[in-house]
């Protein structure tokens, strides 16, 4: 089975980065779900924070 | 005049919960006005554009909190922002006693190893990073940020390609796998009907429509409003097509997107030809017409109804009015009490796609149907899609907070232009939990407005919802109605009814079959 159709098989698990309502949402509806804590990575700075995971990446 | 700022350090939240917050500080006493906002570089903007900076909130950094309160006397200035930092404290007092919650998304994983999706809706600025880390551990991306560069968009989908997995969005307001919704999604039945959306809440009113008429749908996958521009050239439409083609699950398919970049047209129009099986197209503005099998039909309700009655075996055209002799009395009722309209309708939408449908409908019946906000006192129709990247900088989505659309609902019962407003509300999760109040609240004060004025004010809505979602579609329409709001059961028949309370001449095209 193809990744793609395997999604459209399997029950959702979602891992929720941002909005807590959606989180509190998906919970409600029997979803496993679980939140980030996330803040905006690298002091706030996005080329910084790219740079970061980058070197994460590699 | 006494605005008083406060930055607090170190203390993100996201927009829902800043909206909620804003809110709570309103309501103390002597308030005017109250924001919340994160120190982010479009926040910075925004309050320099609105007179709000001052030097406490310039130092402000992406991850530090700035409160603005606007009250009559500083010293209700100060109770507020007290009050605020206080209710904050709490929240997250109440945050440290629950569990302690992942910090980043391989800790989320390793709490998690089953997850299979990654649900992303920070600030546009940071949503690559955070999706491409996702695509990259293996999970599929609902990707709710807007505010995301094209460039971005392609990078991602380019990588979820090659990872074979999905990635719905940016700027994906709703999808549904496997039962379930995800974003602002309506409690609609499964079943056998996929649907491939370039719009979020064009998929929420296609799939509410659906329920109506007995149907579910098997899966609902978004791709982000620009999934057909030249740029992106349908990436993600063309992977999401051939994942419905081969599940079992779903036996006929809708797409809904605004017209496909003529660049991307004909291949578009080569895969639908090759899927095996039954398809109607709804792309907002491009002509009906029948290419082989597949239907291409002008709007969301009529997409809906076009394949459920294909999956029938019964005929389907398209009619102006569901129930044209329902509409004439009512269009009878209005008119006898006396109405003294102003020339223009004024579209007030939360749903872009659903904006973009009436100024579809109005355009051949009024005439030209601008978009956007005009300067002040400028003659003609015209819809605002309030939902745009522009109005909600620094705020939530008007389905989520009604104050972007509830402050111009007041201003048109002012407007001698305006005649008519059109208003969509959107129900379902994620959105507001009663918004036919909010709505009520101002048009009530904007008609009484024009009253004083010697005009009438007529306000038209169309509700996407079921019965089933939490706000409960009967009791919104209800509600509406009860308050003097004229409903109609769908976007383009509110449209059309709008323009018919301009231009009684129409009577005879639109009212035909009564």
């Amino acid at each position: 089975m193809t990744d793609e159709r395997r999604l459209l098989d399997e029950p959702l698990c979602v891992i929720n980065i941002g909005l807590e309502l959606f989180a509190q949402d998906l919970e409600a509806a029997g979803v496993e779900v679980v939140q980030v804590d996330w803040r905006p990575p690298a002091g706030g700075n996005p080329r910084m924070a790219a740079l970061l995971a980058e070197l994460e990446d590699d | 005049m006494p605005i008083h700022t406060q930055v607090i350090q170190s203390s993100y939240q996201d927009s829902v919960v800043l909206m909620r917050l804003a809110g709570e500080v309103r309501a103390l006493p002597g308030v005017r006005e109250a924001a919340c906002f994160m120190g982010t570089p479009a926040n910075h903007v925004l309050l320099e554009q609105t007179g709000l900076a001052s030097a406490g909130s310039r130092a402000a950094r992406p991850e530090d909190l700035i409160l603005v309160v606007d009250a009559a006397t500083g010293a209700e200035a100060e109770a507020a922002l007290a009050a605020a930092r206080e209710r904050l404290a709490r929240r997250q007092e109440a945050a440290r006693a629950a569990d302690v919650r992942p910090r980043t998304l391989d800790s989320a994983l390793r709490r998690l190893p089953g997850a299979n999706l990654a649900a992303i809706s920070v600030p546009g600025a940071y949503a690559k990073l955070e999706a491409l880390r996702a695509l990259r551990r293996g999970l599929h991306v609902f990707l709710f940020s807007d505010n995301v560069p094209l460039e971005d968009e392609i990078v991602l989908k380019d990588e979820a390609l090659r990872c074979r997995r999905l990635c719905m969005g940016p700027d994906c307001g709703t999808a549904y796998l496997n039962g379930t919704g995800l974003g602002f999604s309506n409690v609609v039945p499964r079943g056998r009907i996929g649907v491939v959306a370039a719009s979020g809440t064009g998929l929420q009113a296609v799939a509410c429509r659906l329920a109506a008429l007995g149907e579910g749908i098997s899966h609902g996958i978004g791709v982000g409003g620009r999934d057909l521009s030249a740029e992106v050239a349908g990436r993600m439409t063309h992977f999401a097509l051939g994942a419905l083609a081969t599940d079992s699950a779903t036996e006929a398919i809708i797409l809904i997107s605004k017209p496909p970049h003529p660049e991307v047209l004909p291949g578009l129009e080569a895969a639908l030809a090759r899927l095996p099986k039954p398809l109607v197209v709804c792309c907002l503005g491009a002509p009906p017409r029948l290419l082989g099998r597949v239907r291409w039909v002008e709007t969301l309700d009529g997409a809906a109804e076009a394949l459920a009655a294909g999956l029938r075996g019964a005929d389907w055209s398209p009619q102006p009015f569901r129930d044209p002799e329902a509409v004439a009395i009512r269009l009878g009722r209005l008119r006898s009490a006396g109405l003294c309209l102003g020339p223009d309708v004024l579209g007030l939408y939360a749903g872009g796609t659903l904006a973009h449908e009436a100024r579809l409908v109005l355009d051949p019946l009024l005439g030209p149907v601008a978009h956007g906000d005009p300067c002040p006192g400028t003659p003609g129709h015209r819809i605002l899609d309030l939902g745009e990247d522009r109005y909600t900088v620094g705020r939530p989505h008007p389905m989520l907070d009604p104050l972007i659309r509830t402050e111009r609902i007041l201003q048109a019962g002012h407007s001698a232009r305006v005649g008519v407003l059109l208003l969509d509300l959107v129900l379902g999760r994620g959105t507001h939990p009663d918004p036919a109040e909010p709505v009520l609240r101002a048009w009530g004060q904007g008609r009484a407005a024009a009253k004083a004025d010697g005009r009438s004010l007529v306000a038209v809505a169309s509700v996407v919802g079921t019965p089933g979602d939490p706000q409960d579609l009967n009791r919104q329409v209800a509600q509406l109605a009860q308050g003097g709001i004229e409903v109609l059961p769908s976007n383009a028949e509110a449209a059309r009814f709008a323009a018919l309370l301009i231009r009684p001449d129409l009577e005879r095209s639109l009212l035909a079959g009564g």
